[in-house]
């Protein structure tokens, strides 16, 4: 029988194979942020233990940097001291840091791409759950807490039981004007919010092999979003294209070499996957949140459903507490959802092509009376590039705030945050109560939609435009 | 990390689905340095009127006098979900919570639990049903959770059997320290290492 890519991966990593204990498996990547790891140094120094690989291990500083400037007076103190603690601890055990005022710094699974520090292939890890993003190259990439942080520090590797594998076959082309984050929305409310609980995903078909490599970020991004332990998509042109030349790719002989075992790096014809879905992505509306999970979803062209309507009674009750959160009625146009603040950018939606998408709405209009709306590039790379393009000006010209690199309002650690009540459309990944700002509402939406939410002052179909 | 065998307390029960780690311990108090002194956070914007955390919610359940010292959670699917925050652990542990009671759990959520010495029950959808009426129905209502038996039992009498991967039980019975665990097989990481920057040196 035939290996999944998922397979294939984990064979190359195992450094021990588990005998009614752990297998444990090789780490050839660690990415690290402020917030999830000075438990993790603390912990390496009561026990006077070393960090196994500073060179495969990179640090930047996103989570609750102030992005209004590049000044760290703008952040609170112990947000402060969060930062001074990771430059602290990345001096002392030998980690390169893109620190807060390296003109690379930013969110850290779009560092990771941009320097070719992802690579396919490989098992990568991040104390962050959006490490799955890493996946979209084909390498094993996810989240782990401080502890495992610890762990890979210490030794490089971590304990790790086979995940079971699904496949999700999107089959046909994406329509005009839907865009990657759509797809993913549509496959969350398909499968739910813990539909792969336990799996890793493969995504695959036409409308996969078609993206991006920032499409197909924003795809495996989200693949936590279901409960999913990882997301990968198997490398090919595209992904070699991208990485061709970046900072730490391979070069020469090297490059070679490494693209002849990508290459190598697909599910086999005959592979077996525990449980397969296919979509069809010809079906797909522009998609917004309307609750408080990610799987709480509907097309534009929707009503807020009823929760009544719904035959599983813990999701009808859960529905119900949403919508009161949300102050929404059922039967209510998605459409007429009226929007205070819109937040572009994330993990999820902060990279070039999702900021050119949203300036391609912003070109020669006016953000609404009474809406804020704030650009947060991904990175100082993102940054500059759209600087480059003129992107900035047409976001300042049509009252958008253009931002320093940062997670920003994507959770809200710093000041970029929702007020009680607020309703935003949001680039991001998580419409949880309070994820932006303590009774905030939080509508989930790609960069067009977000645009034109802003334009509009309330939620609007991009296909009307 | 603190061993668990057999865990007697007070159950406390919140009926919702996805609770995620946002709403365990919101992103206001990540900014610490330390592992401790998360447990005042818990449920923080479910537990407390004000942003200060000086005003509660009567209403919460863990505010109510019977629940105050509870130290089994009892809750829907999907428990954990979202962020990978280890602070989610460390504010239940440090609220006191010793065992974690619902029918799904997510990944990393499990994971963080295991290294914290938190024991994490999954049941069936119905035999949670059932524990909610007891729970719900008896402001004493007492649990014993036992890890070696993998038995849930109730202080009425109800018996409850339980499926738990043979290392994550060894590893919560002994607390195992997971690092050093690893560490007994450094000759074959080095090993490892060795064929890794032949096959691979890009790496």
């Amino acid at each position: 029988m035939g290996k999944t890519l998922y397979q294939k991966i984990w064979d190359a990593h195992v450094v021990r194979e588990g005998k009614n204990d752990a297998t444990i498996i090789y780490v050839d990547r660690h990415l690290l942020h402020e917030v999830t790891s000075p438990q993790a140094f603390e912990g390496l120094r009561l026990k006077q233990r070393k960090v196994r690989h500073p060179k495969r291990t990179c640090a930047t500083m996103d989570h609750n940097v102030p992005t209004n400037a590049k000044d760290l007076s703008f952040a609170d103190e112990i947000s402060r001291i969060q930062m001074e603690a990771l430059e602290r601890n990345c001096k002392e055990f030998g980690v390169k840091l893109l620190d807060f005022m390296h003109p690379d710094q930013g969110v850290v699974h779009i560092v990771g791409p941009e320097l070719g520090f992802t690579l396919p292939g490989m098992v990568i890890v991040c104390g962050d759950s959006h490490t799955a993003t890493h996946g979209a190259f084909g390498s094993l990439a996810f989240g782990i807490g401080t502890s495992e942080v610890e762990h890979v520090l210490a030794t490089q590797t971590l304990q790790q039981n086979l995940s079971k594998t699904m496949l999700i076959k999107i089959n046909g082309t994406l329509s005009k004007d839907i865009t990657p984050k759509d797809l993913i929305l549509y496959i969350i409310g398909q499968i739910g919010t813990d539909g792969a609980t336990g799996y890793v995903i493969e995504y695959a078909g036409d409308a996969i092999k078609g993206l991006s490599m920032e499409g197909r970020m924003t795809i495996c991004n989200m693949t936590i979003e279901a409960g999913g332990r990882a997301g990968m998509i198997a490398p090919d042109d595209v992904t070699f294209e991208y990485l061709n030349g970046k900072d730490f790719a391979p070069k020469g002989e090297d490059w070679d070499k490494a693209v002849k075992w990508w290459q190598t790096l697909e599910s086999d014809a005959d592979a077996k996957f525990d449980k397969v879905i296919e979509i069809d992505a010809s079906k797909i509306a522009p998609q917004v949140t309307w609750g408080t999970s990610p799987e709480q979803v509907a097309g534009v062209d929707e009503d807020v459903p009823d929760p009544s309507g719904f035959k599983d009674s813990v999701k009808s009750e859960a529905a119900k507490k949403a919508l009161a959160y949300m102050d929404l009625k059922p039967g209510t146009p998605i459409q007429s959802i009226k929007i205070d603040t819109v937040f572009i950018g994330s993990c999820t939606n902060g990279r070039i092509e999702d900021l050119r998408a949203a300036a391609t709405i912003a070109k020669g209009n006016k953000v609404s009376e009474n809406v804020r709306a704030l650009v947060v590039p991904g990175s100082g790379r993102v940054k500059r590039q759209a600087e480059k393009e003129g992107l900035d000006v047409i976001f300042k010209q049509a009252g958008f705030e253009w931002r320093e690199p940062g997670c920003s309002m994507c959770l809200a650690m710093n000041e970029d945050k929702l007020s009680e009540g607020e309703r935003c459309a949001s680039t991001s990944n998580r419409n949880f109560e309070g994820r932006q700002g303590k009774g905030g509402r939080t509508h989930l939406v790609g960069p067009e939609m977000a645009a034109l939410a802003a334009i509009k002052g309330h939620i609007s179909d991009i296909r009307d435009f | 990390m603190e061993p668990i065998t057999i865990h007697s307390g007070i159950v406390a029960s919140i009926d919702r689905a996805n609770i995620d780690t946002d709403a365990i311990i919101p992103k206001q108090f990540l900014k610490k340095v330390e592992r401790t002194g998360f447990g005042k956070h818990l449920f923080h914007d479910w537990r407390y009127l004000d942003d200060a955390g000086t005003k509660e919610n009567l209403d919460f359940i863990l505010n109510k006098d019977a629940y105050r010292k509870a130290t089994i959670l009892l809750a829907r699917d999907n428990f954990g979900c979202g962020s990978s925050r280890e602070h989610a652990p460390w504010a239940l542990s440090d609220f006191g919570f010793k065992v974690i009671i619902a029918p799904s759990f997510a990944d990393i959520f499990y994971n963080n639990c295991l290294r914290n010495g938190i024991l994490l029950v999954k049941l069936s959808q119905e035999q949670v049903d059932e524990l909610f009426r007891f729970a719900l129905g008896n402001d004493n209502a007492k649990i014993t959770a036992d890890l070696p038996n993998q038995e849930v039992n109730t202080s009425d009498g109800k018996k409850y059997s339980f499926e738990i991967d043979p290392f994550a039980k060894d590893c919560l019975i002994k607390g195992l320290d997971s690092i050093g665990w690893t560490q007994q097989f450094i000759d074959l990481i080095e090993n490892y290492e060795d064929k890794l920057s032949e096959e691979r040196a890009w790496i």
